[in-house]
């Protein structure tokens, strides 16, 4: 934007709208945007934790224990159910959004985007199905 | 329905007034009327100094982008009738300057669109007698989609990243970029991309994907983006595992 301008009686001056501090409550689209943006700090508290489990598991039993007693304090069951919404918030947005950055073509033709957004999904669905497999049967 | 219906139109007059009013202009409201029509009533009819831009009146010159209770939206493809009861808002392009009235300051927009070189860039043209560089329907139709923008800047009214950080070269300049990238006759995109991989480039988007919505030919700039950037990440990545194929 020309910041230079120079007003004259032939050049009246210019109406400049101020944006709201509050822009992203205006629409709810914007605040999905914000929410959104927000869930990657979810995303990397999940990150910690995964780092944190290894350590506690690596640390021997009365580590691991220890870890599973503060996992299961109210605060923190409570954060990691809020950090979980929000990254099942995180998953949805992101895999809808896929078919507009990603444009594949098979034998010639592209696919549609349905097809790009139910195949993360379901790729999604299967690493639940293994992880979940993992843990019940103890492959 | 009602006969008529009010407009309440944003004025700024600066020679009078430092802030922009509202002022309520009752119109007809027929169900073929559209907001561009009922401004035209306004001019002709009650007030012959309210100032805004149109021209075409069917969807391709991209002249009378306006808010329409909040909305960018063309006013000449905005049915009045759709807003009934009213009162219906009208207001200039959010995230511009206001000259006057209805109408916004397009220097900005005009020299972002220039830096973009949308136009087909050839490193040695062929001679004539080669004849004309042909393209099959496929590949027309891999760009089809983002020549349809018409400049109309309602992207750049809905994005609040622009209205942040007027730095940001904005949707529809991205959009058409991606135009010429996907062209098969052009050879410029590495060009483009000295331009947009800046720091107000595609890098400033952060996908709030309202410019996509409100693209009132469907040009989709917020996908041209998310393209451009996983191009940028390709070549960056093509560029440290394969230093010299890409140098």
């Amino acid at each position: 934007m020309n910041q230079q301008v120079a007003y004259t009686p032939y050049h009246p001056r210019w109406h400049r709208q101020r944006i709201s501090t509050y822009w992203w409550l205006e629409r709810p689209s914007y605040f999905l945007f914000i929410l959104r943006e927000l869930s990657s700090l979810a995303v990397a508290w999940f990150v910690a934790w995964l780092l944190l489990l290894v350590r506690a598991v690596s640390g021997g039993a009365a580590a691991d224990q220890q870890f599973l007693e503060w996992a299961g304090h109210p605060l923190v069951l409570a954060l990691n159910v809020a950090c979980f919404a929000f990254v099942c918030l995180h998953a949805v947005t992101w895999f809808n959004l896929a078919p507009q950055a990603m444009v594949v073509h098979v034998a010639g033709r592209r696919v549609p985007g349905w097809i790009i957004a139910a195949s993360n999904y379901a790729a999604l669905a299967f690493t639940t199905a293994a992880v979940v497999a993992l843990l019940l049967f103890r492959w | 329905m009602s006969s008529h219906i009010t407009l309440r139109v944003a004025r700024y007059r600066p020679e009078e007034e430092a802030e922009s009013t509202f002022e309520d202009y009752e119109v007809p409201c027929p169900r073929d009327w559209v907001v561009l029509d009922g401004l035209n009533h306004v001019k002709d009819q009650i007030d012959g100094t309210l100032s805004f831009r149109w021209s075409c009146r069917m969807g391709i010159c991209g002249s009378c982008g306006m808010l329409v209770n909040g909305e960018p939206k063309l006013t000449c493809a905005t049915f009045l009738a759709d807003y009934a009861p009213g009162p219906i808002r009208v207001e200039p392009l959010r995230n511009f300057p206001v000259i006057r009235d209805l109408i916004v300051e397009l220097g900005d927009f005009m020299g972002k669109l220039t830096r973009v070189k949308p136009w087909i860039i050839r490193q040695v043209e062929k001679p004539l007698s080669d004849g004309e560089y042909r393209q099959t329907p496929e590949q027309l139709d891999e760009y089809k989609q983002f020549s349809m923008c018409i400049n109309c800047m309602l992207c750049y009214s809905a994005c609040p990243i622009y209205g942040l950080d007027p730095h940001f070269i904005g949707p529809a300049a991205i959009a058409l970029a991606q135009r010429y990238n996907l062209d098969n006759r052009d050879e410029g995109a590495s060009e483009r991309m000295r331009v947009l991989s800046e720091h107000d480039g595609i890098w400033g988007c952060t996908f709030v994907g309202e410019c996509t919505k409100v693209c009132p030919k469907h040009v989709d700039p917020a996908a041209a983006i998310q393209r451009y950037k996983l191009q940028a990440a390709l070549d960056w990545v093509k560029g440290v595992v394969l230093p010299r194929a890409t140098s």
